[in-house]
């Protein structure tokens, strides 16, 4: 069948099943919208294009299926860069279709000329400067193919506009024959056995999992090789909900600010199966301490990752969830009894600072994420910005089932929680949906509070509001003397009057019993509702590793209640 | 220490960016680059020298095969190859002593492919020692000018690098 370019994009997202797009239109862009005016398919019109690739990052956290944007050539492209990165860092699928100039302007500095297949090299998994209507279907589908399958990634298209308007034949061929890109998913019998070997031998055996174990949907397999092998578990922040955080087996995330616990276990190992990580520097501490005592499988899909950091005794290339299934059928627990007897003492003798909020009716930013967790019975999905509020929500809420906290691990983006969790709504409309940010982060897309009312996407957002960027703060107190260098956030403006003015509900609490009162009428409200939290200024997040230092040198105390 | 590799990739624009940007992105040491056609069409083959321990290399090459459009890396460093390069060296040379230099490109069976009256361009073709050798004694003439188009190598015997 011959069709344009432009309507070979909306036919490769039917076949797709692709029934959500987020973008923002533009010059070079123009007979795409047009074809999507009569197509049916859902777009959400967003505020900045950051918004939408970021919102479309949250649609595919939690579905696992591709996230689609569209944007127009230039700035509308450039504005994509960060949301992309993010997307890359985190292993998040992703199809970015761009407009670009004419074919006759590209290399002319033309008008809203962007080179931003040059721009995002390195930061997606692949990328496409399409430069022949004839190529479009096969790029399209190679694009969906490369982004959803192997370690997943962000794939982004640049079509000429007057490509859109050419004329090709069309057909859509999902099954991909690409000569360079063949992804291994079955882990090596070999490799296997050795690791099942070296799990019965072990006495302190550790489980550490990650991001990938969530998108793999390994949660059941997780779950079964900690619970039959007695074997304890620690997620990386990219891995929370993939294990039941109310599990006795569970310690927390580690690193920077994970438990005592988690870095005890990590510390003391005899053995490590690490599942889907990529041993960042905010979880290893000092590389050269890191696990001493260890012996480690490592299980990823990428085998750029294994060896990367640290190195791996056990390499096992492949699919977590179909290693683990391999592992399972030849588990044999070994003797960890004495082990997790350690581990129950060190939960009971380091518990995570609780700040209750309690002195002086001062409001504790943890108090405010137990509560939402109360309130929600740990059923919502969270989506957080960065900070100390993420890490708080990372350490008090509690996840139980994979693709509930929705974060920025890798890059680290302020302003990504709130389109986030409106990509997350849109997906799950019947579950309940927050965003837990901080008064910094979330002036970052603030404008997306316009999408959320304009298109009644019933997002909650919870904002830790110190007055501070806070992480920042904590740093510059406890590394720099106390010299607060523009991190004072003067100027704020009153949140629930700016959600008000879009049209959304504006709440303000400032004392614990304000805060429960706040979120059970934000819960009871349908549609976007801002909660503006007035928490301890200078409240810092414990514990707390120093950069560079061993993880078992752990800062636990501080200013908590 | 160097490591050679023979990179198989799809001939399609943009490639050389995404392997040079790699290497420079993730800090890695490209000693020298050459790309050409083969006998599959559509492929390219690189020929890559880098500089770096068994752990670089060992990133060097899982991060190369992460590139959609890499096909095949094979690293010849422990193999028996041919490796050539071609060096063209514009020296000076005037009547007195175009004989004498004559006699040495006649040695390492270079050709001299252009006279002027004070100057020759001579090619010579061979590996690194080969060549380093040359110049060094050219130099004494007075080198003027040098182009080399950097090394490539094929396995001795017949296996292909493909089979690897």
């Amino acid at each position: 069948m011959k069709m344009k370019g432009a309507a070979m994009v909306i036919a490769a997202l039917q076949q797709e099943q692709v029934d959500l797009v987020f973008g923002f239109p533009g010059g070079t862009v123009l007979p795409l919208y047009d074809q999507l005016y009569h197509s049916g398919l859902k777009h959400i019109l967003v505020r900045h294009e950051q918004g939408a690739v970021h919102a479309a990052d949250g649609f595919a956290r939690v579905t696992g299926k591709p996230g689609v944007v569209f944007a127009t050539s230039g700035p509308g492209a450039t504005n994509l860069v960060t949301g992309i990165a993010t997307a890359y860092m985190d292993s998040v699928p992703l199809v970015l279709i761009t407009g670009q100039v004419a074919t006759r302007f590209i290399g002319t500095d033309a008008f809203q000329e962007a080179d931003i297949t040059g721009i995002t090299l390195p930061v997606t998994k692949h990328n496409y400067l399409v430069k022949d209507v004839i190529d479009l279907p096969d790029i399209l589908a190679e694009a969906f193919y490369i982004a959803s399958t192997g370690r997943n990634g962000p794939v982004l298209v640049d079509i000429p506009k007057d490509i859109f308007d050419l004329e090709g034949p069309f057909n859509y061929d999902r099954q991909r024959e690409i000569p360079g890109y063949k992804p291994t998913y079955e882990g090596h019998a070999g490799q296997v056995a050795r690791a099942v070997k070296a799990i019965k031998a072990a006495r302190r055996p550790l489980i550490f999992a990650g991001g990938g174990a969530v998108r793999s949907g390994a949660a059941g397999e997780l779950r079964l090789l900690a619970e039959r092998g007695r074997i304890p578990v620690s997620l990386s922040l990219m891995g929370l909900g993939a294990f039941p955080g109310d599990s006795p087996l569970f310690l927390g995330m580690p690193g920077m600010h994970g438990t005592v616990t988690a870095n005890y276990a990590l510390t003391e190992a005899d053995l490590i199966i690490a599942v889907c990580v990529r041993f960042d520097d905010r979880v290893t501490g000092r590389l050269e301490n890191f696990a001493e005592r260890a012996e480690i499988i490592h299980i990823d899909i990428d085998p750029a990752e294994i060896g990367k950091n640290v190195t791996i005794q056990i390499p096992i290339v492949g699919d977590v969830r179909l290693v683990l299934e391999a592992l399972l059928k030849r588990l044999e627990p070994g003797d960890t009894a004495a082990w997790l007897r350690q581990i129950e003492e060190w939960q009971v003798k380091y518990p995570l600072p609780a700040g209750n909020g309690g002195d002086g009716g001062r409001l504790k930013p943890q108090f405010v994420i137990r509560e939402i967790n109360r309130l929600t019975r740990g059923e919502a999905v969270i989506a957080t910005d960065v900070g100390q509020h993420q890490m708080w929500t990372a350490q008090h809420y509690c996840f139980r089932e994979p693709r509930t906290f929705i974060s920025s691990g890798g890059l680290g983006t302020m302003g990504y929680g709130f389109p986030a969790a409106l990509g997350v709504k849109l997906a799950l409309p019947q579950r309940t949906v927050f965003c837990v940010t901080g008064d910094g982060s979330f002036q970052m897309n603030i404008q997306e509070l316009a999408t959320a009312v304009g298109n009644k996407i019933d997002v909650k957002v919870a904002i830790i509001n110190n007055g501070y960027l806070g992480m920042v703060r904590q740093w510059q107190e406890l590394f720099y003397a106390g010299r607060y260098s523009h991190t004072a956030l003067t100027g704020n403006p009153d949140f629930a009057r700016v959600a008000e003015a879009y049209g959304a509900k504006g709440l303000r609490a400032s004392t614990p019993a304000e805060a429960a009162a706040a979120l059970e009428e934000a819960m009871a409200v349908a549609g976007p509702v801002v909660i503006d939290f007035m928490v301890d200024p200078e409240e810092n997040v414990f514990p707390m590793v120093a950069p560079n230092r061993p993880i078992n040198e752990i800062i636990t105390g501080g200013n908590n209640g | 220490m160097k490591h050679l590799l023979a990179v198989l990739v799809e001939d399609k624009p943009g490639v050389l960016t995404r392997v040079a940007g790699l290497f420079s992105r993730r800090g890695f040491n490209i000693e020298n680059i050459t790309v050409g056609e083969t006998v599959l069409p559509g492929v390219s083959r690189m020929t890559i020298t880098v500089e770096g321990d068994e752990t670089v290399l060992e990133q060097v090459m899982k991060q190369l095969n992460k590139l959609i459009n890499v096909i095949k890396i094979s690293n010849l460093s422990h193999e028996p190859v041919v490796m050539r390069e071609l060096m063209l060296i514009k020296v000076r040379a005037e009547s007195q002593t175009r004989n004498e230099i004559q006699q040495i490109v006649e040695t390492f069976r270079g050709k001299v492919v252009d006279v002027s009256l004070d100057s020759m361009i001579i090619e010579v073709t061979g590996n690194d020692e080969k060549l380093e050798a040359i110049k060094q004694l050219l130099h004494h003439f007075g080198i003027r000018e040098i182009v080399r188009t950097g090394k490539i190598a094929l396995l001795r015997g017949s296996k292909i690098s493909r089979d690897q």
